[in-house]
Order: C-alpha cells, then sequence, then structure tokens
C-alpha cells in the first residue's frame, strides 16, 4: 500500500506513532510499566520536532487527566496514557472528563491491580471504570491499537457522542510485542480526521464563560439520563467510524463486536483484547477437526452492544466468557455483562464463566481447548454459575 | 510457523536479537513475525527470555512459545537437558559456549570468542544470529539479517558487527559442511 509503510513496532510504539498521527495539542501524562515507552516515545517525538504539541510531563496520574480536562475544556485535541495504578489514582477524574463531555483521548495499558503488588498485564484495572461514563475499546493487535486511536478520536469529538475515550490494551502482551504495522501517511490521517473545532460547552478566548459545572436536585438526574442514553447512541457512530476508516485506509475490524467462524457454531467463545488471537488458533485446528465451534471477539465493552452480542450468539447451545478479570465475591465482571444482555435479548443460552490470565499468567493453546472441551460437555458436567478457572497451580 | 526462543541473561542481547530478527524478517523478508521478550521487570544479570514467532501469513497466536524450531543460548549456564523437550520433531538447540554438549541436536559454536575477537566485547547476540542462518537457509536469510543490523543498529556499531555476524555465518556452514548439522531447514 503506497500510502502505507511497513514497520516492525511494539503495541506502545503502535498507540503512539497512532496518536502523533491524530496530531494533539496536548499530551499529559506520567509513566507506568507496562506503558512507559508509549509515552516516552510520544516525548521523544516532541523532542526530536516531529510533533508539535504541548507535552506536559506531570507529577501523577491524577494530574495528567486533570491537565487532560482542563485543555479538552477550552477546544484542544488532547491525549494521556495510563495502567493499573495509575488509572485508579486518576480515577476521581474520568467522571469529570465524561459528565463535562470533553472527547479526551486515553491509552490503558491493561495490569493487574495491587494487592499482592504486580506489574503484569489482565484486564482488572479497565473494569474499575466501567461506570465512568467513558467509551471502552480493547484491541487484539498492534494494528488494531494504532487504527483505533485514530477511530477513537472520530469517535470522541463527534457531536452526537462527546464522551471520552479509553483504548484498552493487554500490558505486555500486546505492549511489548513488536510486530508488522502498516503505519498510514500523514496525509491519509488529515483527511479522515480533521482538526477539531471547540464547539459550544468549551470556553474561548473571546468568550469567557463558567465552567463550574454544577446540578442540584432538580437537573442533576436529567444530565446523567442524558449522558447514558448518548452513549449507548454512540455504539452506531462507533460502527460508522468503523465502516468509514475500513473505506478510506482499507482495514475493517467488524464493528462494535467481530464474529469469527461463529455463524453455525454450536459452541461459542467470548473474548477481549489479545487472548483473541490465541483462541482463532484453537477454533481453527477444533475445526478441522470437525467441531462447530466459533468465537465472539467483544471489541466495545461500553457502550455494550447487546443487540449485536445476541444476535452473533443465538444458534449456539453453550457460550464461554474468557476473560482477565474477576469481580471479589461474585464472577466476572464481563460474564454479568454478557449474561444480562442475553437475557435482555430473550437469548436463553447456557453460559459459563472462565477467569485466567491473572497478573499476567500465560494463557496458552492448550488452557484454551481445555475451555472448549469443558463447553462441549457443558450440559453435564458444568453447573451455571460456577466460575472455571483455567491454569491453577494449587486447588483454591 | 517458524518459532525461535532466545536464552541469555539480562544484559546479553537476547531481546535486541530477538528483535533483530524480527527486523530482518518483517521489513527484509516480505513476512510476518513477532518478537517479545520474557514479560516484567529488566534486571540486568537475570534469565531472560527472548522470542521469535515467522510465517508467511499473519500471526494470532499470542501465547509464550513453549514448543521451539530453534533455540538460542547466550549463556551456557543457562541450559539444562531439560529443555531439549521442547524441540520441536527436527528442532536444533544452538549454545554460546567453549564446551562440548555430546547431543545430536545441539550445535556449539564459541560466539563469545568471536565477538571478543572481532568486537572487542563480550557480547554474543551477533554471531548467534550468524549461526542461525547457517542452520535455517531461507527462514532467517543471513542478507536480511544483514540489512537489519544495518538499519537498526547505532551506526558506529555496524560494521563491526557485520563483520561478526559474516565470520559467524562462515563458522556456521563449516560446522555444518562438517557434518554438524544434519538437517537444514
Amino acid at each position: 500500500m503506497s500510502n502505507h509503510q511497513t514497520t516492525f513496532l511494539n503495541g506502545n510504539e503502535a498507540i503512539a506513532y497512532g496518536a502523533k498521527l491524530c496530531r494533539p495539542e496536548v499530551i499529559a501524562a506520567y509513566p507506568i510499566t507496562p506503558q512507559t515507552k508509549a509515552v516516552e516515545k510520544l516525548s521523544q517525538f516532541v523532542q526530536d520536532g516531529e510533533l508539535d504539541t504541548v507535552y506536559m510531563h506531570v507529577e501523577s496520574e491524577h494530574s495528567a487527566l486533570s491537565a487532560c480536562i482542563g485543555a479538552s475544556a477550552v477546544g484542544a485535541r488532547t491525549f494521556t496514557a495510563t495502567s493499573s495504578q495509575g488509572l485508579l489514582y486518576m480515577l476521581e477524574c474520568l467522571p469529570y472528563a465524561a459528565g463535562a463531555r470533553l472527547p479526551i483521548v486515553m491509552m490503558n495499558a491493561n495490569r493487574a491491580v495491587a494487592t499482592p503488588w504486580n506489574i503484569y498485564g489482565d484486564q482488572m484495572d479497565a473494569f474499575y471504570a466501567l461506570n465512568s461514563g467513558w467509551i471502552q475499546i480493547f484491541v487484539e493487535s498492534g494494528q488494531e491499537a494504532l487504527d483505533m486511536v485514530i477511530q477513537s478520536y472520530k469517535i470522541a469529538e463527534d457531536p452526537r457522542v462527546m464522551a471520552p475515550v479509553m483504548l484498552n490494551i493487554d500490558g505486555f502482551v500486546m505492549t511489548h510485542t513488536y510486530e508488522s504495522v502498516q503505519l498510514p501517511n500523514q496525509d491519509l490521517v488529515d483527511g479522515f480526521l480533521p482538526s477539531f473545532n471547540p464547539v459550544a460547552h468549551m470556553m474561548q478566548d473571546d468568550q469567557p464563560m463558567s465552567m463550574c459545572i454544577s446540578a442540584g436536585n432538580h437537573h442533576n438526574q436529567e444530565f446523567k439520563v442524558r449522558q447514558h442514553l448518548d452513549l449507548e447512541a454512540s455504539m452506531a457512530v462507533i460502527e460508522s467510524v468503523g465502516q468509514e476508516f475500513a473505506d478510506a485506509f482499507g482495514r475493517s475490524y467488524g464493528g462494535v463486536l467481530e464474529s469469527y467462524r461463529a455463524e453455525d457454531a454450536e459452541i461459542i467463545l467470548i473474548t477481549l483484547g489479545s487472548v483473541t488471537g490465541t483462541a482463532r488458533c484453537v477454533v481453527d485446528q477444533l475445526r478441522d477437526s470437525g467441531k462447530r465451534v466459533g468465537l465472539v471477539k467483544l471489541r466495545v465493552i461500553r457502550p455494550f452492544p447487546t443487540a449485536q452480542l445476541a444476535s452473533a450468539v443465538k444458534g449456539a447451545r453453550v457460550v464461554g466468557v474468557f476473560e482477565k478479570d474477576l469481580s471479589f465475591g461474585y464472577e466476572g465482571s464481563l460474564y454479568t455483562n454478557v449474561n444480562s444482555a442475553l437475557m435482555q435479548q430473550g437469548v436463553f443460552i447456557k453460559s459459563i464463566n472462565f477467569v485466567g490470565g491473572l497478573g499476567g499468567r500465560d494463557v496458552s493453546q492448550a488452557d484454551l481447548f481445555e475451555v472448549f472441551e469443558k463447553l462441549e460437555n457443558a450440559d453435564a458436567t458444568l453447573a451455571a454459575g460456577a466460575v472455571h478457572y483455567t491454569q491453577m497451580r494449587c486447588e483454591p | 510457523m517458524f518459532e525461535l526462543r532466545w536464552h541469555g541473561r539480562g544484559g546479553q542481547g537476547s531481546f535486541t536479537g530477538a528483535k533483530l530478527i524480527g527486523v530482518a524478517s518483517v521489513l527484509y523478508q516480505n513476512r510476518f513475525a513477532q518478537a517479545f521478550p520474557s514479560f516484567g521487570p529488566e534486571r540486568r544479570g537475570a534469565p531472560v527470555l527472548g522470542f521469535n514467532r515467522i510465517s508467511s501469513t499473519p500471526i494470532n497466536d499470542r501465547s509464550e512459545i513453549a514448543k521451539c524450531d530453534r533455540m538460542i543460548f547466550l549463556d551456557d549456564t543457562l541450559f539444562h537437558t531439560r529443555y531439549m523437550a521442547d524441540l520441536k520433531p527436527g528442532g536444533k538447540v544452538l549454545i554460546n559456549s567453549q564446551k562440548t554438549f555430546d547431543h545430536p541436536d545441539i550445535i556449539v559454536m564459541d560466539a563469545t570468542g568471536l565477538a571478543l575477537e572481532v568486537l572487542g566485547r563480550p557480547i554474543a547476540n551477533t554471531a548467534m544470529m550468524g549461526l542461525l542462518a547457517a542452520m535455517t537457509d531461507g527462514e532467517v536469510s543471513i542478507e536480511a539479517i544483514r540489512k537489519a543490523l544495518a538499519s537498526d543498529l547505532k551506526p558506529s556499531l555496524v560494521e563491526k558487527n557485520l563483520a561478526l555476524l559474516d565470520k559467524a555465518y562462515l563458522k556456521g556452514l563449516e560446522l555444518c559442511a562438517g557434518g554438524q548439522c544434519d538437517e537444514r531447514l
């Protein structure tokens, strides 16, 4: 492709190049493993004169997002990146950004949460922010990561959406893996993503306004419900932006979710993030041996693609949900969301929760073969509601 | 799918080696590749791993590599016979050592010696890439590795590393001609 250059980048670099191509006017960030290389790379771009932006090396994640909120509130395109404890430290600011309808884009390198302290990857951090009003996207490859930075701005800045986007990428498994990435040229990105023009709720020099948004009990509920309805409606924008991106760049990821060999499948595994790739390999091998299995990769979990998911799995006999996440005292949070969606849509299929890959544990093909084997025999042997753990080193 | 695992100690360049093999494959051999380290904090001297997957089609698998076509040991103190079980059929172990290892699937080269001779420093990864190329004709070509070194190393290091690479490559071909590697991929 002449409007692309073949590169060999890790996930952090892919995100950094994606952000650079979007020409953010303000970047405020604090480095944290495993996101560090992304913000270092952006800092390097600025140092080398390749990126004209105000780069604020702040003293904490709370300040990073606060700075982005300030900059976005006056109409600047902003970028930040975080992970794990850093995300939790800035958590207070997340609903501020979302409620103020600021189109900030943030990378979150998914990483385990303490205690025990652990710098490796899992997806528990993102779920703490599920209710914050941010759009949450998960990616599977370096290419998808880069492409979704570009799409994230287009989605966030759409006047119908005006919501911040958290772009989740698995810590280490994605952030530290180098692979082939097609780097689009600047003209292509500029054509797809015009510069951002501040909208009415953003302050301009010649139009001072009070930005202390406060709503008491007479109006607060209306704010919140409107915010919720707009986030639900952003689903259509996410899908149309994906289509527009496919037309311009020649790469499509299938909308808010992707069905892989699931059309006639009797067993479907639902996945999130990079484990999807390994699951594809397992599905291919099981298909070769005649098993009717497939997978559904959830690409967006806020807004939650309720109808799309129900439609994608309705023909199956059993579905599994694999997640690197656990809500203590209940089950994996993705599983809770999936079950609610299927119930609402009148799709009553046995569903089983698999939790694994916590704190950086490798998820192998063998683990996923075992998951599919359990699903195949689910009617006879597995009780609904029980959480199954892959690769335990000892009995829980 | 060609799968390669590097064993070394932090600071010996096992991940740098993996990354250069990835660059060679993707940018100069028009293939798909992954390069990733064993994940976690970086610690000088601690045992670390580097991983490469190389294929003519896009690579989806995101798990660690358990079964290898080639294993490279930059440090012979890290080798143990239990690793032989991690080889695929026809796989080989390449060890940087002055010792001898009595096993048909183990190829030994004194890469540190070659590196000291050419670079004046005991950094063995470039030499082991030369041996790898000699033993995996087609999968990772010597020409592609040459281009990767030239494009990715600090300019001041390129010339000597290319000399070291070629020297190790020729040495590897000699080992193969001498019957040490009975099968070239």
